[in-house]
């Protein structure tokens, strides 16, 4: 592969992975709070036709991501009732929400555009501009990083640049601050925190709603970034994805970054079959680079990579001890 | 909270369940400007106003009693198996992989064959995640998830690159032989006469060899496979002792281990079992209607199990009526499809809805309950 | 204004305020369930006040309503003389109450320094609270004993040292009331005494101390007073001073107790089980149990004592197939595998080792499964049981169980009513039923009477006796001292996963038992 190529790939990468990175993000401080989000995907998809929908009506792109926020929160709020409310088990409420997703997007799609589930293609105002960083040319002469900055780094649409700016902030919350301690302690006891005189309640849907933000953003990327519009089943399992890129991180911000761009990267691969075969000089099928992201997640599981071991409360609903 | 009586936590949950998830439906199909009385109309012609939509209904029905089995039977030993989709698709390359190998001589043969050939495949897709979680402990939910995809992707490549025959454009194995083709209800002789076709004068319709035609329905001899299959899942889980150790082992691990049951083998058993019963769901679908491997073949059968297992409460006999609910639902979904401008996604939004309910917010519905039977009783 | 007035004035002030706490006519229901009947008690300032009372008497609903975790259905509360209501823990913690639980609530992979912060931080941003905490934690350590690393993950430390951190999260809180509930379940008769060391020293600087027990040696050495529990009830609240541990014991159960249980000396046989070098690491490869021997021959019990914690629930679980160990364990002259897939309950009982284990709850009975379900749990695959090669005989199974509910006088004698449904002491008894009706050789018994009713515990004791008469072996383990002096031909001590000598319950008594369980005496 040439440099050229690398950094044609790694911009297609940096594209694929702000949707898995903002859903892993989400997942985090979900998971954090010891809610288990499988849900990830149908709030993504949500996401993306509310974007979708409200971007070609209005015309204008932050309507739709506004539309996007609101109608993944409207999932979150239903999976933290059921979660932390009324103590049901987080999995399947996540599942249920999927498939509740994957229909309504397109039952709401339809009826309000009849082009068969899809929303009109965007254009201008109603999409997100790729925003070129500053002295992206006139750096553009350094060897190597100049062109990098200019080709990868720069020219994406500032929800690239929002994910990002993400993972150091979803740090800085988690491990620096009052609510961060706070969250991580009622993913990890939460009778810790409930003999503390915090509501685990709060807390939990706190963190429920931050997911749903996130993933409100994700979707949005989707459909008027990634994408110039919704179609349906769009999100194409990204949700799960990101859950495998968040086991992949243990947890973790940072670690969440890598396993994304790494996981968009091979998303990236798999579109140029040909690359892949000229460097590894054997046909790679498609559909196994495709996979690719799935398998690591299972090798990661089998903790033949280091052991992933979630928040110890997670996926419990919280009941007070006599 | 009140204690609800038996019955009204076995029969009244669910029912109230089903009816919220109607209900919300309804709201969504106004909020679209539809009309529920409509929808609801033509899904009752559609699924069960003729012998022939019976025969789609049952058709669906049998996928899912396969598939909800499949969840069952892992739930009862504490496992949450998501992966019925990938595991029965596997079961469909077993299929045409049995059916394919040999010029059968006759279907019953076949179909022993191709019963094999499905239980081992979904049981192998479902045998590494069991052997991750008992012995390294990695979420089932997850990796049953991950080999859905993996599953899809393997079947994609096999299909294009290995089982497609030359010069055919379309990713699917060739037809199956015809010695291979299971009855289908008009072909079986009892049943016949119910997909008799009559003319606009009323009379019967023959054709050019002077024989009755009837109405082509998928629904095969594999819904009465189904039922056997409800019942010996019933008969394994209540009444052997491999059934009690699986029940013991997924109320309590620890429990279990006191007692010597080893979590390994119950793990591993318990899940070569759903994975079977996953990919005997291909003999209704690949071998007795479509008679050919085709892409995505399991359409989400693997899915609506947890659906039909929920609403079932994880009982044979409730399973049968769920899947048979859900039969309904997806004939009368694709009736809608066809009939009205409602998108037959709507089908989706239900099976979403209905595990909802039963699922994750089956104790609010218990609290509802509670709160009636509290005020009866006081009163 | 003189001095003398001023000293009057205060005096006066004292007495209007002489009760850190007052509880007056509180009463909670759990359904039909009465936990507490009509408390009246009242906590002077600065002392220790001691609670006692058998479990299921109320004690922890009575503190968990003080603490805000439960909300009375009537009654009052008072705090320094002025009424209060608790709805929350945050409440608890205003009015200046703390709590150290029996099952500590720490985030097992934070430092001691966050654990003590969470929920008591200053602002939004941690760093300030953090060092804040760094320094009022080293003052708080200083005054009274109680080091502790502050950067020390909790899931280092040691129970004691949890403890610790328990107890300066509400410091940290400014308690002036602390509630400790059961706290020396866990601890080394060392940590103990390192423990009532510290509470002494916090009421010496006047905090009110509440200490929930129903060790009558705790109270007895520790408290100012003591208050008395019994069915929901307060029975008494006396000086304990005035006191002796008998009139506790007494107005604890009601009625005389009946520590002495009648037994025949024992007719011993040939060794049934011999055990040599015997040890079993944890999950996180910690020796628990470091290479214990012993024998234990027909128709004797030998009794284990100890505090719990020291290796006794690893000696069950390897004897009984449920963890891997090391060593000889000979049953019958038969060597048993000790690790591997033939190491498991089935087959111990398959060679005649019988196991009432410690904790019936999670590990011998299924709680959602029918009491037959229950009598063949462990035995499911018992021929008597069986139908044919592929069937259950489930009819056989319920029959068997209505028979051994009436032999074990278990109540009510319902065969298809879950084992939640029973009390305690029923729930116990459907166990012992399952697990003696059938002579094994070995009996292997843990804590036979936690949290059962007196008249169950006659009735299980009774049952022990009756097998060791029967010529079976029993293998008893008990944290509670009476009952390995009453039942035991012989008795062992654990410490630290070894056992420090061997006792004849005529030749011995508690204080000697206690000393060795504490790690000191004679090997």
């Amino acid at each position: 592969m040439d440099f050229a190529t690398f950094l044609q790939i790694s911009d297609t990468a940096l594209r694929f992975a702000t949707p898995l990175l903002l859903a892993c993000l989400a997942g985090l401080f979900s998971e954090r709070a010891g809610i288990f989000d499988i849900g990830l995907e149908g709030k993504m998809l949500m996401a993306a036709m509310s974007a979708g929908a409200v971007a070609a009506m209005t015309g204008s792109v932050l309507l739709g991501l506004f539309a996007a926020i609101l109608g993944s929160l409207m999932f979150a709020a239903v999976h933290g009732l059921a979660s932390i409310t009324f103590r049901g088990n987080q999995l399947i409420a996540g599942v249920a929400l999927n498939f509740v997703a994957s229909g309504i997007t397109v039952l709401i799609a339809e009826s309000m555009f009849g082009q068969g589930g899809r929303t009109p293609p965007l254009t201008g105002a109603a999409r997100f501009a790729n925003i070129d960083l500053p002295f992206a040319e006139t750096l553009r002469a350094v060897p190597v990083l100049g062109p990098f900055y200019a080709e990868v780094v720069s020219g994406h649409t500032i929800l690239v640049y929002v994910a990002l700016a993400l993972v150091p902030i979803s740090w800085w919350v988690l491990y620096r601050t009052r609510f961060g301690l706070r969250l991580r302690a009622v993913g990890e006891n939460p009778a810790s925190v409930d003999t503390a005189g915090v509501s685990v309640v709060q807390l939990r849907f706190s963190a429920v709603i931050i997911a749903g933000v996130l993933c409100g953003l994700a979707g949005a990327y989707m459909s008027t970034g990634l994408q110039a519009g919704f179609g349906r089943e769009m999100t194409a399992g990204r949700g799960y994805i990101a859950l495998a890129a968040l086991i992949f991180a243990k947890w973790r911000p940072w670690q969440a970054l890598w396993a994304t761009l790494l996981f968009g990267f091979l998303q990236a691969l798999a579109l140029r079959p040909d690359v892949v075969e000229s460097m590894t000089r054997v046909a790679i099928p498609v559909p196994f680079l495709d996979a690719l992201p799935y398998i690591l997640t299972v090798i990661v599981l089998a903790g033949f990579v280091g052991k992933a071991i979630p928040p110890r409360a997670g996926g419990e609903p919280y009941v007070k001890e006599r | 909270m009140t204690k609800l009586p038996t019955w009204a936590d076995v029969g009244l949950v669910p029912l109230i369940s089903l009816t919220l998830a109607a209900l919300v439906s309804a709201g969504v199909l106004l909020a679209i400007g539809q009309s529920p009385m409509q929808a609801l109309t033509v899904m009752v012609n559609g699924a069960l106003g003729s012998s022939y939509a019976w025969g789609y209904t049952l058709y669906y029905a049998t996928s899912f009693i396969f598939t909800g089995l499949a969840v069952t039977v892992a739930f009862h030993a504490g496992l949450f198996n998501i992966g019925g989709e990938g595991q029965a698709q596997l079961g469909g390359l077993g299929v045409a992989l049995v059916c394919l190998a040999l010029p059968w001589p006759h279907w019953t043969i076949a179909l022993l064959a191709a019963m094999f050939g499905a239980a081992l495949f979904g049981a192998a897709w479902a045998a590494i995640p069991a052997y991750l979680q008992a012995k390294r402990g990695s979420h089932i939910v997850i990796t049953t998830i991950m080999f859905n995809y993996i599953a899809a992707a393997l079947l994609i490549y096999l299909l294009v690159n290995v089982l497609r025959p030359d010069g055919q454009m379309d990713p699917a194995s060739a037809n199956f032989p015809a010695s291979a083709h299971l009855p289908q209800f008009q072909e079986i002789p009892i049943l016949q006469g119910l997909f008799q076709r009559f003319g606009a004068d009323g009379l019967p319709r023959l054709n050019a060899q002077g024989m009755p035609m009837y109405q082509q329905v998928p629904a095969n001899v594999t819904f009465l496979i189904a039922i056997l299959a409800c019942v010996l899942v019933w008969v394994m889980l209540w009444h052997t002792r491999l059934g009690f150790a699986i029940r013991a082992f997924g109320k309590s691990e620890k429990a279990a281990v006191y007692a010597g049951i080893s979590p390994l083998r119950i793990i591993m058993i318990a899940m070569l079992i759903s994975g079977a019963l996953a990919g005997l769901m291909a003999i209704n679908n690949v071998m007795g209607q479509s008679e050919r491997l085709v892409q995505n073949s399991a359409s989400g059968a693997g899915f609506i199990g947890i659906a039909v297992a929920l609403m079932g409460r994880n009982h044979p006999l409730g399973i049968f009526l769920a899947a048979v609910l859900f039969g309904f639902l997806f004939q009368g979904g694709a009736a809608l499809g066809l009939e009205t401008d409602i998108p037959i996604e709507l089908r989706t939004v239900v099976q979403g809805l209905v595990i909802l309910f039963t699922g994750a917010l089956d104790q609010m519905v218990r609290m509802l309950l509670g709160a009636f039977f509290a005020k009866k009783g006081a009163t | 204004m003189s001095a003398a007035d001023l000293g009057g004035r205060q005096a006066t002030a004292a007495l209007a305020l002489p009760y850190a706490i007052e509880l007056k006519g509180i009463s909670k229901a759990f359904g039909s369930v009465q936990a507490n009947k009509d408390i009246n008690i009242a906590i002077p300032r600065g002392t220790i006040h001691g609670i006692i009372g058998e479990n299921g008497a109320g004690k922890s609903t009575l503190m968990s309503i003080l603490y805000g975790f439960y909300r009375a259905d009537s009654g009052q509360i008072l705090v320094n003389g002025a009424p209060v209501t608790i709805p929350d823990s945050q409440s608890a913690i205003r009015a200046g109450i703390g709590m150290v639980f029996q099952h500590f609530k720490l985030v097992q992979n934070f430092s001691v320094l966050e654990n003590v912060i969470l929920g008591a931080e200053d602002g939004p941003m941690l760093n300030s609270s953090l060092a804040k905490a760094r320094k009022i934690l080293g003052d708080l350590s200083r005054e009274y004993e109680l080091d502790v690393d502050p950067d020390a993950l909790i899931e280092d430390l040691s129970v004691g040292h949890q403890q610790r951190v328990e107890i300066l999260k509400a410091l940290y809180r400014q308690a002036e009331i602390l509630i400790l509930d059961e706290p020396t379940g866990v601890l080394t008769p060392d940590e103990a005494d390192h423990l009532f060391r510290i509470l002494r020293g916090l009421r010496d600087q006047g905090k009110t101390i509440v200490l929930i027990t129903h060790k009558l040696r705790e109270i007895m050495e520790t408290t100012d007073n003591v208050s008395v529990m019994r069915r929901g009830t307060m029975v008494a609240t006396v000086k304990t001073a005035e006191t002796s541990p008998e009139s506790l014991a007494e107005l604890m159960v009601g009625r005389k107790v009946l520590l002495e249980v009648e037994k025949k000396p024992s007719k011993v046989g040939e060794i049934v089980l011999s055990v040599k070098n015997l040890a079993v690491k944890d999950e996180h490869g910690v020796t628990r149990l470091k290479g214990v021997s012993f024998d234990i021959r027909a128709g004797e019990i030998l009794g284990i004592a100890g505090v719990a914690g020291n290796g006794q629930s690893e000696l069950l679980d390897a004897l009984g197939g449920i963890a891997a160990a090391s060593g000889v364990v000979v049953l019958n002259g038969a060597k048993l595998p000790l690790t591997g897939p033939r190491a498991n309950g089935k087959a111990r009982r398959d060679a005649g080792i019988a196991h009432v284990p410690e904790d019936r709850q999670s590990l011998g009975l299924i709680m959602d499964f029918a009491a037959w379900e229950n009598v063949g749990f462990g035995y499911h695959d018992d021929p008597r049981y069986q139908k044919n090669a592929w069937l259950m005989d489930n009819e056989a199974l319920r029959a068997d169980t209505a028979s051994k509910m009436a032999t074990y006088d278990v109540r009510p004698p319902i065969p298809t009513l879950p084992a939640k449904s029973f009390s305690g002491g029923n729930q116990q008894k459907i166990v012992v039923a399952r697990e003696m009706d059938r002579n094994p050789e070995l009996l292997l018994i843990g804590q036979p009477t936690r949290g059962v009713d007196i008249g169950a515990i006659e009735f299980i004791h009774k049952q022990i006796i009756a097998l060791r008469d029967a010529g079976s072996a029993v293998l008893l383990v008990s944290v509670e001292l009476d009952e390995i002096m009453s039942l035991s031909d012989r008795v062992l001590v654990m410490f630290d996963g070894q056992i420090m000598g061997e006792r004849v319950p005529a030749q011995t008594d508690e204080r000697e038992l206690g000393m060795m369980m504490a790690g000191m005496g004679a090997k």
